[in-house]
């Protein structure tokens, strides 16, 4: 029982920084220009495909590096000479926009790369395992996509808390026109926060791939969780992002790892009931890919401003 | 006015073209209904291009009886909605040989629409070979005369194989994972059932099923495994589902044997390589030796040309067609059924044949294991299934339910 708790937190655990690390980027992005950018999940994938691209040339480790930066430079193209004209016609615009782009991403990376996995592995040696507790092997990539995804989580509380570039963001996410009558570029300023946004997502792409496979399907199965997870944590909340994703990678983890049924549940409680039925006889293992939307049609309900939200929806 | 000339125009140019293609017989298409795109697509493209690379070599030889065979995708992104509505569009293009195996919850919807639409068009008939749909009701209490599956179903995998761990007294605590669907439910029962009768003393120590084709994480399900102290894993899994499992196992460094029926799917070897070597078992109608040379050199060349693996069955599935529209002398679905009843055949992998009582194939079965510096590798490694144990025909059967109800 130890050993399934352990791991099954430190999964949870990992699993909940990679969706910080593509929830941050989209939440950001939200609270600063009022975009909701449904292509973000899409950046994350090209991250990994990148990252396999690029690896094939340069080894594992320059790609990991380049990569993200190759997908900021993308996003950073795409607010400039896209969401920029198109933002003079209003938020509806530019929600079509980041649509039909998620749709042309998605196309591009089934017309370059084909429609089947490509095999994105991490280096052998760090296949083999960190640890081993209880007799189950901890591979030394899972250790480092963890350590990236908290250095990355620390790096990006330093630069809004600690830096004038962070300054400025913060105060342009509730001031946008005061800081522009300062006398700073917010139009740059927003270009180079989409840019660091898809970066992150690329980042996470980069790292998760390996990890959840690299396929053409990869955006579509993580872009509504994404979404949940800055619904549910307050839209536009950094913090409230981070608690989402976590809360978010644990249940789905631990409901997989305890194999109750709904019966058994209420069992627990003194009401006893067929434990085969046909609803008392789910298990929460077979509910694990569910909760994220049931945690988000909870949470419209009795918290309408997510877990952190300052604003109103 | 005009426009009666340019009719008229336009159907003798048609009548014209007619009287040029009369002199080659008119194609025999068949429709690969399957996922193509997704990520499930790993079990459809081999599909595909095996089903194309045979069907070039069997036009060479003439094709069915001088017919050229030819090979259609259609797409259903293992969605049985979807493949309902590529297989009216199969049927609109008159294709009349429709061809799907990957997914027992598609082949179950088009089964009951390809029964549906043959009961309501006697005229206009469609058949169905099915070379991987293997849930043991479609030749059971489901047969039907339109269907013929040329794999062996779950129910006799799950016989052999159990007669296999029953011989071993090292398998002392088994753990079933499968997908939560149909097919799954039908693995997971007959290795319960089986194992219940064939060793009483052997303990189901987990029996877990995933959603299909949804979990990209198997960590979880690994832990499971491992806290369950299992000496041995069965897994019907199929698809992505096989590689991320055998992944994430080889992973957790879990090193019991898994009894696989898919291990062999296309991206296992990759991503598992060495740590899958004396651990990956496979049952299935083949294993990686080829010892015969004609067969490997067909192996060479099909992954030389398509970059996927020899498909044995795929192949076999589509040599057998042939062979039954040869015997017919006709491209008509009853008659080519008819022949198809009772046909036996030389194939690669022995001599099979199409059981007449419920369109199930007989044919030899091997447990085969995954091993290192073989002679003809998979996926252009060296690593390949070396046979461990082989069954014939004869032991692979099991009895039919089926009340076959033929067309007068």
């Amino acid at each position: 029982m130890l050993e399934t708790m352990v791991f099954s937190t430190l999964n949870g655990i990992l699993y909940g920084l990679l969706l910080f690390m593509l929830s941050s980027g989209l939440t950001l992005i939200f609270s600063m220009m009022g975009v909701l950018n449904f292509a973000h999940a899409s950046f994350y994938m090209l991250g990994a495909y990148f990252a396999y691209a690029l690896g094939l040339h340069i080894g594992f480790w320059p790609a990991l590096f380049l990569a993200p930066c190759l997908v900021a430079v993308i996003g950073a193209l795409v607010e400039r000479y896209g969401l920029r004209r198109v933002h003079a016609s209003g938020h509806v615009a530019e929600l079509l926009f980041t649509f039909g782009l998620a749709y042309v991403i998605d196309e591009l990376v089934h017309l370059f790369w084909g429609s089947i996995p490509v095999s994105y592995v991490p280096p052998d040696y760090m296949q083999n395992p960190l640890f081993t507790l209880f007799g189950t092997d901890y591979s030394i990539y899972r250790g480092v996509t963890m350590m990236i995804a908290v250095f990355m989580f620390a790096a990006l509380w330093f630069l809004l808390k600690k830096t004038r570039v962070g300054l400025m963001i913060r105060a342009a996410l509730t001031h946008g026109d005061m800081v522009g009558h300062l006398g700073h570029n917010v139009p740059r300023l927003f270009m180079g926060v989409f840019g660091f946004g898809c970066a992150l997502a690329g980042l996470a792409g980069v790292i998760g791939g390996p990890l959840l496979n690299t396929e053409p399907g990869m955006a579509q199965t993580l872009g509504p969780i994404v979404f949940v997870v800055v619904v549910v944590g307050g839209m536009g909340s950094l913090i409230g992002a981070f608690y989402a994703s976590l809360l978010i990678g644990l249940l789905q983890t631990f409901f997989v790892a305890f194999d109750a049924s709904i019966a058994d549940m209420l069992g627990a409680i003194g009401i006893s009931v067929d434990p085969y039925g046909e609803i008392t006889g789910i298990t929460l293992a077979s509910l694990a890919p569910m909760t994220p939307f049931i945690l988000l049609v909870l949470i419209l309900i009795f918290r309408p401003r997510g877990l952190m939200g300052e604003l109103e929806p | 006015m005009v426009k009666t000339i340019f009719n008229r125009f336009a159907v003798s140019l048609l009548l014209l073209a007619g009287v040029a293609n009369a002199a080659a017989l008119e194609p025999a298409r068949f429709a690969l209904i399957d996922p193509l795109t997704g990520p499930m697509s790993v079990v459809g493209q081999p599909a595909l291009e095996q089903l194309k690379f045979t069907a070039d070599r069997l036009n060479e030889e003439g094709g069915i009886n001088g017919h050229e065979i030819r090979i259609v995708g259609y797409d259903n992104k293992i969605n049985p909605q979807e493949s309902l509505v590529q297989l009216q569009k199969a049927i609109d293009n008159g294709i009349r040989f429709i061809i799907q195996g990957n997914g027992s919850s598609v082949g179950s919807a088009l089964l009951s629409s390809i029964n549906k639409h043959n009961q309501r068009n006697p005229d206009d008939q469609v058949l169905y070979f099915n070379y991987a749909a293997i849930e043991p009701s479609f030749t059971n209490e489901r047969c039907s005369f339109w269907h013929f599956r040329f794999d062996a179903n779950a129910d006799m995998k799950m016989n052999m194989l159990t007669d296999w761990v029953a011989e071993n007294n090292d398998f002392k605590k088994v753990f079933l994972i499968n997908q939560d669907y149909s097919f799954g439910q039908a693995v997971s029962e007959a290795a319960m059932r089986m194992l219940k009768e064939k060793r009483p003393d052997i303990e189901i120590v987990g029996n877990v099923f995933h959603p299909l084709g949804k979990v990209k994480d198997f960590s979880p399900y690994i832990s499971k495994i491992k806290s369950s102290d299992a000496d041995v894993v069965i897994t019907g899994n199929w698809g992505q589902d096989i590689n991320l499992l055998i992944k994430s196992a080889s992973e957790y460094g879990v090193d019991v044997p898994f009894l696989t029926y898919y291990g062999n799917t296309p991206g296992t070897i990759t991503q598992v390589g060495d740590k899958g070597v004396d651990r990956i078992y496979l049952i299935s109608e083949y294993h990686g030796d080829f010892t015969d040379p004609e067969i490997a050199e067909r192996q060479e060349q099909m992954y030389k040309k398509t970059g996927w693996d020899l498909y044995p069955r795929v192949s076999v599935m589509l040599e057998m067609v042939k062979a039954a529209g040869d015997k017919a002398n006709s491209l008509d679905p009853v008659k080519v059924a008819r022949a198809l009843e009772g046909l036996q055949f030389e194939s690669m992998a022995g001599d099979v044949t199409m059981r007449a009582s419920d369109h199930q194939i007989q044919m030899p079965t091997f447990i085969s294991v995954l091993k290192d510096n073989m002679s003809h590798g998979a996926e252009g490694t060296d690593f390949n299934f070396h046979e461990v144990a082989s069954f014939d025909a004869e032991q692979a059967t099991l009895p039919t339910s089926c009340r076959m109800r033929r067309p007068k």
